[in-house]
């Protein structure tokens, strides 16, 4: 690589790039979710309650977490255009592995974390494999992986199981101000991800197998070690949610990640930060406001005391009309 | 005589037992535009490609300078200093020009991709070559084709690369832009680059080459220095036969006025009045975003005109989408052939009997008894109706995609480039079969961005310039006039 590196300055008095300021979703899902606080404000104001006072921070924070760290996993795997099913079951047996692991010994906190970490990226580095070397479909594959946890969770276990000192629960209790301590590690490891994906050639990388992986393979890029990457990235971040809801829960269970449907949850929270499900497109800190968006939503709609099966319209609503409103965003951009 | 950088010798490869190349030789010297050509299925990409690393030759060596290399994958080829230009684009439309450029090569810097080096080089790269109006930050999506063109060339340049070979460059770009990339190229050149240049436009083949070199069903005919050739011994040699006049003539008088077009425009086109008779082949000039294929597309239906009439047979149409448009009679044959024309991984007779499905009703939509003497009619050369499209040449899709259109007997047919990037025999077949349908009654539109096929087939041209029609001119015209036209320069000259 010869002349890079040695002239960023001659560079500087040519340009004066005209940067015309474009809606992209990133922004429009920051609006949104503004548009949200304000207009759930009012009608919890209306019964008299406040949505955002210290109560209700910390709810939505607390729910965002979660979801928060599969969904940015997530992203990974959809820049690159691959998916991630299996995640859901993933949570619960990460919960279950850290857990037990701990058994209540506080010196077995760490290697507890670690293995649960190391079950998960394991776990990445099968889909990954199989659908890069075996050339399954990602949705089949990961699907497939998913109905193996789900397998051998059902046979081992028919409950909680294992033990998390009490030293380790503040992980998932401690906070603050309003802002819970585990939700400041859900922030930071999305701050990594955002870097991995938008400063380092295998972010980069990621996009480019996204957008069109032949194009990828014929530049020079090894695309099967970056959607094995993806995945594996995904899966530990997966892993972590586990761990956090060990911590919260006290114990591993082992449905606990697909009770809340993290699978599709997350997916559907990188949708709507503005990604598409075909790959090349998306981010990190769209799925955050995505993740943040699903959360404010479940909030305003307990304060509100809101049938849950109307809240699930309204949620299927939401996904709906952003993926419309993107699309059509995407359609008019279109040069010809 | 000039350097040799790479020397391939007696290349041979099969697929599934198919030989594709039959032991080619070709040799790239620096500072030179070697061409390689041959009809379609001659091999010429798949020589391509072995240079590039995709393919495995099954036998024979690849020699850059004097040392034996072989490749496994597309990076060893361009960590030798070979780069091709795909017939299809590699870029990212959605990324910038920037990261397209150094896809696979980001220059890192603690860590992290050095996004102001990458914009810098860029930039030097594109200036370098000449090319001071693409910002290193937009995105490709943005650009133009031709555009894009240069910014896939500023990618090979990127890696360093002393040999680039082209695969049908100008396929996708109209006559103004052409001469863009030949200046281009011939920069490249004196820059001592060597240039390895596939082409059906034997124009620029004799423009731009020193040396040609001939392939045929996948075996070497010949290379021999341009000056010594003509472009009929060039032909003979590529055919194995001498060809016939390329267009046909006329056959019919021009009959009644099929489709007349009163003061109609949109977004893109302003004010057209035309009208294209029964039996005749109307051309359709113009510069890339002149409105050529704009018309094409609102007569279709694609995006339909929002002001003014259409007539058909001298009846007021109101063609609001793809679907009335097919129902008045009116055919599309796309520039985009494989985007658009085609579903590629249907069979022939799916594809053949999309639009009869799609646009008509009850029995008519069902039947098929006549798709035998339908694809014999477009002179489909297939292993049978259940092949699919995809693993067809582009002259066999291509009347594939004539043929869909045939089945629904149109009134009137638009067709877009009929004979971008196929081989000289499928085009005289598809010039033969316009004129044919014309014979038959239906009224064409025919746009084409190289002049002399556009000049040879019509009947009458008429020149756009941004989005109006700037003239008309007679069969015969000449390119200059046409040009003349084209760029603005002399309104309303009859050639």
């Amino acid at each position: 690589m010869s002349a890079v590196g040695d002239k960023p300055r001659l560079a500087r008095h040519a340009t004066t790039p005209v940067r015309r300021f474009a809606i992209t979703p990133t922004i429009t899902v920051y609006l949104a979710l503004a548009a949200l606080l304000v207009i759930g404000s009012v009608l919890v104001g209306a019964q008299g309650g406040v949505l955002l006072d210290e109560g209700g921070v910390l709810n939505i924070l607390t729910r965002s977490t979660v979801l928060g760290l599969v969904a940015v996993g997530q992203t990974m795997v959809i820049v690159t255009g691959s998916l991630d099913l299996s995640v859901a079951y993933l949570v619960g047996l990460c919960s279950l592995v850290a857990a037990e692991t701990m058994a209540g010994r506080p010196s077995m906190i760490v290697p507890g974390v670690l293995l649960a970490l190391a079950v998960a990226a394991a776990v990445g580095l099968v889909n990954g494999f199989v659908i890069t070397v075996l050339k399954a479909n990602a949705f089949i594959a990961t699907l497939g992986v998913a109905l193996i946890l789900r397998g051998y969770l059902e046979h081992n276990y028919t409950g909680p199981a294992g033990s998390v000192p009490r030293g380790f629960q503040h992980l998932g209790y401690d906070r603050i101000g309003p802002v819970p301590v585990s939700a400041l590690l859900m922030l930071l490891i999305g701050a990594a991800l955002w870097w991995c994906l938008r400063r380092t050639r295998a972010g980069y990388h990621m996009y480019a197998v996204g957008g069109d992986s032949e194009v990828a393979r014929l530049s020079g890029v090894r695309t099967t070690r970056i959607i094995v990457t993806a995945h594996v990235l995904c899966a530990t971040t997966a892993g972590l949610a586990g761990v956090v809801l060990a911590a919260r829960l006290g114990s591993g269970a082992p449905y606990v990640g697909t009770d809340a449907g993290y699978d599709l949850e997350s997916i559907a929270a990188v949708v709507l930060g503005g990604a598409v499900l075909a790959g090349g497109r998306g981010g990190v800190v769209g799925t955050i406001g995505g993740v943040l968006i699903l959360a404010t939503l479940d909030t305003i709609f307990d304060d509100l005391a809101v049938d849950p099966f109307f809240k699930d319209v309204v949620r299927g609503v939401v996904l709906v009309a952003a993926v419309a409103l993107y699309a059509r965003h995407r359609l008019s951009g279109r040069p010809t | 005589m000039n350097e040799v950088l790479v020397r391939l010798v007696g290349i041979t490869k099969s697929f599934l037992g198919v030989p594709v190349l039959r032991g080619v030789d070709l040799d790239l010297r620096a500072g030179e535009v070697h061409a390689l050509v041959g009809e379609n299925g001659a091999g010429k990409s798949t020589l391509l490609k072995v240079l590039a690393g995709i393919h495995r030759p099954d036998s024979g060596r690849i020699l850059v300078g004097d040392r034996e290399v072989t490749f496994a994958a597309p990076r060893d080829a361009q960590d030798a200093g070979i780069a091709i230009i795909h017939q299809e684009f590699n870029l990212l439309p959605h990324r910038t020009v920037a990261e397209n450029v150094f896809l696979g090569r980001e220059p890192v810097r603690r860590g992290q991709v050095d996004r102001r080096a990458m914009t810098a080089e860029t930039r030097r790269l594109l200036e370098w070559v000449g090319e001071y109006g693409i910002e290193p930050d937009s995105e490709v999506a943005r650009l133009s084709v031709a555009r894009r063109q240069v910014v896939e060339i500023v990618k090979a340049l990127s890696t360093e690369a002393k040999v680039v070979a082209m695969d049908e460059p100008t396929a996708a770009l109209a006559d103004g832009e052409v001469e863009l990339l030949r200046d281009l190229v011939r920069r490249l050149r004196h820059r001592g680059i060597a240039i390895l240049y596939v082409s059906h436009r034997l124009r620029e083949v004799f423009d731009l080459s020193q040396r040609i070199t001939v392939l045929k069903d996948g075996a070497f005919v010949s290379c021999s220095p341009t000056e010594e050739l003509s472009s009929g011994q060039l032909v003979r040699q590529m055919v194995g036969r001498p060809l016939e006049a390329l267009y046909p003539a006329p056959a019919s008088v021009p009959g009644e006025v099929r489709l007349a077009v009163r003061g109609a425009g949109n977004g893109r086109l302003r004010d057209l009045t035309f009208d294209v008779a029964a039996g005749e082949i109307v051309g359709l000039a113009g510069l890339q975003g002149s409105g050529r294929s704009a018309i094409a597309r609102a007569i279709s239906g694609v995006e339909p005109f929002t002001t003014g009439v259409l007539e058909l047979d001298g009846e007021p149409a109101k063609i609001t989408g793809p679907r009335s448009a097919v129902r008045h009679g009116i055919g599309y044959v796309t520039e985009d052939r494989k985007g658009e024309g085609l579903a590629l991984r249907q069979s022939v007779r799916d594809n053949a009997l999309l639009v009869r499905r799609a646009a008509l009703r009850g029995a008519a939509a069902r039947h098929h008894a006549d798709l035998g003497s339908l694809l014999k009619s477009v002179a489909v050369v297939a292993r049978g109706p259940h092949q699919e499209v995809q693993y067809l040449s582009g002259g066999n899709q291509q009347k594939v995609v004539l043929g869909k259109w045939l089945a629904v007997s149109p009134r009137v047919l638009i067709v877009d480039e009929p004979t971008r990037g196929i081989d000289v025999g499928a085009k005289q077949t598809i010039y033969q079969l316009l004129r044919k349908l014309a014979a038959d009654g239906v009224a064409i539109l025919m746009i084409a961005s190289e002049l002399p096929e556009l000049l040879g087939m019509s009947d009458r041209v008429l020149v756009m310039h941004d989005g109006a029609i700037a003239g008309e001119l007679p069969a015969g015209a000449s390119e200059e006039a046409v040009m003349g036209l084209a760029t603005g320069h002399r309104m309303g000259e009859v050639g």
